[in-house]
């Protein structure tokens, strides 16, 4: 029934698709959608270091190269002060929305930190792909606990070569001062996530 | 029958509405238990087989003539071998790719007309691309899943499906493997299913199309591709993509033996 294919002209000829590399597949796939642009389809080196399936061992220079690099660009708080306030803290680390196209780009993004993290232990809906983080507070707040955490938010990579989580600072998600809340919503022994539950 | 399962799903659904995004995953297993056997999902797949014999398009034709790999006209079991190469397209198509073919080579429709809206929205009428993933996918119920993996096309659609897979972008580096790459995992209160694995694989191709209670219509598997990719703050996949096939191939593969149970019910 259909021998006249020749002239449709949309269907991209496969037999190429061999050779072709999983950037180019993705931008003949998807369109522009709002912010969502196709721009965000090209990787950065870290996306390319840690986009191997899991049955390639990793290499180990480009992970130390990734560290590396990560914690070289970590830039801490201009006025040196790491805590906010815990309960902004709560609502950024409530607030998944932020950067889809379904997203309104004039509301502020969200951290989306119980989507894979537990953090108060009263809350039920948290995530697992993290580990949890209920009373983090207990570690304190030593110079050594608050650059470790800011870190760790800025760009995970510098400590976690290829981990799963997002780089909120260094890639723009989240700015300074939600950083800083978020910081005060784990480490501030007011903060819920450090107020065990009574029995 | 059919009005009652209507009208609890319409009840339920407001339930949920209300309920917002931290609905939790028991509110859906007490609906599943509600409705047993029923599916709102079957008023969709009756709607697919009027899609599927209404004349329509500038030549008036119905679909009838349609070869999802079987033969023309065959749609018995023919969702279940999806996706796979077809000569005529020198292409490995899914079942949407396939019947935008049809639509285009046997009605006289347009890629554009096609592509205007093949996806309803939440809360939404279906649409025509949906109802005929649902019936067609009903007729392979039950059979084991079995993607094409003979031609080299096949094999190279399953390659890059994998390489698709773990391909992390965006302004969070997410891959599809960030959510669905270790077992056991789950998203808030969301379960995830672990692609990579033959059971986690086969646990969610083989449910899809689905009806999503939670949004009141029946989803594709294309669909969920796309859906995926929105989560994953990265752009539009446009429904019969090289990627959107690469994808469903991969995930097809990995689940290949397991029964297709579709459609399913969703959160």
């Amino acid at each position: 029934m259909m021998r006249a294919l020749g002239v449709v002209v949309f269907l991209v000829s496969a037999s190429s698709a061999i050779a072709d590399s999983p950037y180019e597949v993705l931008m003949r796939s998807m369109v522009d959608k709002n912010q969502a642009t196709v721009s965000r389809l090209k990787q950065d080196a870290m996306q390319e270091t840690c986009s191997k399936p899991r049955q390639e061992p990793a290499n180990a220079e480009a992970l130390t190269a990734l560290r590396e690099q990560s914690l070289a660009g970590v830039k801490m708080p201009a006025d040196g002060v790491f805590i906010g306030d815990w309960q902004r803290g709560a609502e950024v680390a409530n607030n998944g929305k932020g950067l889809q196209y379904s997203d309104d780009p004039s509301e502020p993004n969200g951290g989306n930190c119980y989507a894979c993290h537990q953090l108060d232990p009263r809350e039920v809906a948290y995530g697992t792909i993290g580990p949890s983080l209920t009373n983090y507070g207990a570690r304190g707040q030593s110079e050594a606990m608050l650059n470790y955490t800011w870190v760790k938010l800025w760009n995970t990579h510098a400590y976690n070569a290829c981990s799963h989580m997002p780089r909120f600072g260094d890639q723009g998600i989240l700015d300074e001062q939600q950083l800083k809340d978020i910081m005060a919503y784990l480490l501030d022994p007011e903060s819920p996530v450090n107020q065990p539950i009574e029995n | 029958m059919k009005a009652t399962i209507k009208s609890n799903a319409l009840v339920l659904i407001s339930v949920l509405w209300a309920a917002g995004t931290a609905a939790q995953e028991g509110i859906f297993d007490e609906y599943r238990e509600m409705m047993g056997d029923d599916n709102p999902a079957v008023f969709v797949i009756d709607e697919g087989e009027e899609f599927w014999f209404a004349e329509a398009g500038p030549k008036s034709a119905t679909l009838e003539a349609c070869d999802l790999g079987l033969g023309e006209g065959v749609v018995e079991g023919a969702y279940a071998q999806l996706p796979r190469y077809f000569e005529d397209a020198d292409r490995v198509m899914d079942l949407e790719a396939r019947l935008e073919l049809c639509m285009i080579e046997l009605q006289g429709r347009t890629r554009e007309e096609i592509h205007a809206k093949p996806y309803s929205l939440q809360g939404d009428t279906g649409t025509e691309m949906e109802a005929l993933s649902a019936w067609i996918a009903d007729q392979s119920n039950d059979l084991a899943i079995a993607p094409g993996q003979t031609h080299e096309q096949e094999q190279s659609a399953y390659a890059m499906g994998e390489q698709l897979f773990y391909y992390r972008a965006g302004p969070h580096d997410f891959s599809c493997a960030t959510c669905h790459g270790q077992a056991d995992k789950r998203i808030r209160l969301q379960a995830l299913a672990h692609l990579e694995s033959h059971e986690g694989a086969a646990e969610a191709y083989s449910s899809w199309p689905a009806y999503r209670i939670s949004q009141g219509v029946v989803r594709s598997m294309g669909w969920r591709m796309r859906d995926c990719f929105r989560q994953q703050r990265l752009p539009e996949l446009v429904m019969g993509s090289d990627a959107s096939i690469a994808l469903q191939m991969y995930l097809a593969v990995n689940a290949a033996g397991a029964p297709i149970t579709a459609p399913g019910l969703k959160r």
